[in-house]
């Protein structure tokens, strides 16, 4: 097992090369001068140079990759252009903001869409498949800012319960866990969580449904377990792919809420994304994005030894 | 066969609650089978002898609608409730699967799935269960048993998986073993392999064998009896040596006609049963092989034929055993 980890450790690493080029490159194709948002439009020709050779925007590309790949291996994303603070600090936090509310979101999507998910498929084609799809379904295809909103008018803005926005009572700061700040979290949580659960729901729907019309099913019956004892086959069958999806689910919240943590300043990656993307402010764009997609690459390298440690099927070598 | 047979079926019907129209897979079925029997359900696919040998411990999709008397050791299985079912398998009835590598839990070790069915039914701890598995890997002689109890079904090759699943089946001591075509899906020697297995184990352990297959060979090989089955019904039942030798029934006799088994000389064509099965949404009134059959006289598509004793202990459904009606002369 443990050299089946070193050697997916080893397949990760030209991943992870390439990833950064890719975020390299993407931030420096698109158009506009990142040093016009922060210098004054008056600005001198010669001042533009020298914040130019500051900034190392004047060499060629490959260089200044290579420039920023040896910082970055050394964790230094370089310093924002808009706040003139190191990315590391800024993104470090915005991730761990980020952290908790995907992982509070896919812990509360996994459970209903487990449940959900295993109802549907023992009860396939009843009311209650109907009901709990429909359900995911409406997870899936309903737009999450919007609904978001709707949430926000009604706990908030109507009956007043919760916070409409931020991660805590003191204003943009990080989200610690106490009972004060576990308020600020629910309403984006609930939000975010209804898109695995849907995802979640459906595909265990399909696994158990699947595994339950297997001879194996059958089989063990033959043996003389009752719905308790296949329930807990029909588990230990399903899990590998649920937790699967499950982790790839967590991947794309990681980086993927720009939507929902804008609509409750949630002062996560997505929100910083959203602020660096508007403010021009390419380090900390590169470095966000660097940041999330090694998360995203590290997860998928969870979830494969998760996935090898639970199914004797795949092969460890 | 003086005591009661173990296991007696009286007007087994199995209906499938189709799309359209149900379909009647299993249209009364008679058997008897007692201890210490082998059984040989013989028909093609289709026939219907896998859901009366499923029907016997009720192990058919919810759709199915089971009608008829089924004892089992006893016991009224169609009354039974879910427990009580429950706990009649294993112990009483077990099965061996036609395909073990899909009838296995893939991600359960092959020790633990035996182990589980014991610890289940005889309340053993799981060691005691994996004691179990043990005994019964070498006692159907699977190599190096107890590095074997730890592997997965995939690890191992068919014939090995077979010889698992048998070992499973026979885990909680059944009185009675079914076995849906446990050879079809291994090449033929290791066929032969594990019908001697099931033999031996069979006469070691005085089981009672209800063994499902198409393919005669087969039931030769193992059975005391044999009962060939045609859309549905019985319609032929014997000693295995005289329904072979002496065939009643036009189907059986067109069964045997199109084995291979004999030496036939170069450019002699292999025999051949005209037709195809009737349609069970659709059955055809009368004789259901009627349509397909050589020697069909008027009366074969009008009314069912009744069985007719050909001699003691071999009867078949066919109108041609019936004795001549005493006709007054005129």
């Amino acid at each position: 097992m443990l050299i089946y980890i070193l050697k997916r450790l080893v397949y990760v690493t030209p991943v992870a090369i390439g990833v950064s080029i890719v975020c390299f490159l993407l931030v420096h194709i698109t158009p506009g001068d990142p040093l016009s948002a922060i210098l004054p439009s008056d600005a001198t020709l010669e001042l533009q140079e020298q914040m130019r050779a500051a900034y190392g925007f004047d060499k060629p590309l490959p260089v200044q990759y290579a420039l920023w790949f040896w910082k970055v291996i050394h964790g230094d994303l370089g310093t924002s252009l808009a706040t003139g603070r190191p990315v590391a600090s800024e993104v470090g936090r915005a991730v761990s903001n980020t952290f908790i509310l995907s992982t509070t979101a896919t812990l509360i999507g996994f459970t209903f869409g487990t449940f959900f998910g295993f109802v549907a498929g023992y009860f396939r084609d009843s009311w209650l498949d109907k009901l709990a799809s429909g359900i995911s379904v409406l997870g899936v295809s309903v737009p999450h800012y919007w609904l978001g909103m709707v949430l926000v008018i009604i706990f908030s803005a109507q009956l007043g319960w919760l916070p409409p926005t931020g991660a805590g009572p003191d204003g943009s700061g990080g989200w610690r866990p106490d009972l004060e700040h576990l308020r600020y979290i629910i309403l984006p949580a609930i939000t975010m969580s209804v898109i695995p659960m849907g995802v979640i729901s459906r595909t265990v729907r399909a696994l158990v449904g699947d595994i339950l019309n297997q001879e194996f099913v059958q089989a063990l019956r033959a043996k003389g377990l009752g719905e308790y004892g296949v329930f807990k086959h029909v588990v230990t069958n399903a899990a590998p792919t649920a937790l699967a999806i499950m982790g790839l689910q967590l991947g794309y919240l990681l980086g993927g809420s720009i939507l929902i943590e804008t609509v409750f300043s949630w002062p996560g990656t997505g929100f910083l994304l959203n602020a660096a993307i508007f403010q021009r402010d390419l380090p900390l764009l590169q470095g966000t994005i660097l940041v999330l997609a090694m998360f995203f690459v590290a997860l998928n390298l969870i979830v494969d030894v998760v996935q090898t440690a639970l199914d004797p099927r795949i092969q460890r070598g | 066969m003086s005591a009661a047979p173990l296991v007696d079926v009286k007007g087994l019907t199995v209906d499938f609650a189709g799309s359209a129209k149900p379909v009647r897979a299993v249209s009364g079925v008679d058997l008897t089978l007692a201890k210490g029997e082998v059984l040989a359900l013989l028909g093609e696919s289709g026939s219907g002898k896998t859901v009366t040998m499923r029907a016997l411990m009720r192990l058919l999709p919810k759709s199915a609608r089971i009608g008829g008397q089924v004892r089992v050791a006893g016991r009224d299985v169609l009354a039974l409730a879910p427990d009580e079912l429950a706990a009649m398998r294993g112990p009483v009835v077990s099965m061996v699967f036609q395909e073990p590598g899909i009838a296995l839990d893939p991600v359960y070790r092959l020790g633990d799935q035996i182990a589980e069915a014991v610890m289940r039914h005889e309340g053993a701890s799981r060691s005691q269960g994996r004691a179990r598995a043990l005994e019964l890997f070498e006692r159907v002689r699977i190599p190096s048993a107890a590095r074997r109890l730890d592997n997965y079904p995939h690890e191992m090759s068919g014939g090995m998986r077979q010889r698992a699943m048998i070992a499973l089946a026979l885990s909680c001591h059944p009185k009675v073993l079914l076995a849906d075509e446990p050879t079809t899906a291994l090449d033929a020697t290791v066929q032969i392999q594990i019908l001697l297995l099931l033999r031996e184990l069979q006469r070691e352990l005085g089981l009672a064998v209800m063994f499902v297959t198409h393919d005669i060979g087969v039931a030769v090989e193992v059975a005391d009896r044999i009962a060939v089955m045609y859309a549905g019904r019985i319609v032929e039942t014997g000693s295995c040596a005289r329904v072979v030798q002496a065939p009643q029934h036009p189907y059986t006799q067109g069964l045997l006609a199109s084995r291979a088994g004999h030496v036939f000389a170069k450019g002699e064509r292999l025999g051949t049963i005209p037709g195809s099965p009737p349609d069970l949404a659709n059955p055809p009134p009368g004789c259901a092989f009627a349509p397909r059959c050589k020697v069909a006289e008027a009366i074969c598509t009008k009314d069912l034929p009744r069985e007719y004793q050909a001699e003691p202990g071999h009867v078949a459904r066919c109108v041609r055993l019936a004795p001549a009606p005493a006709t007054v002369a005129a």
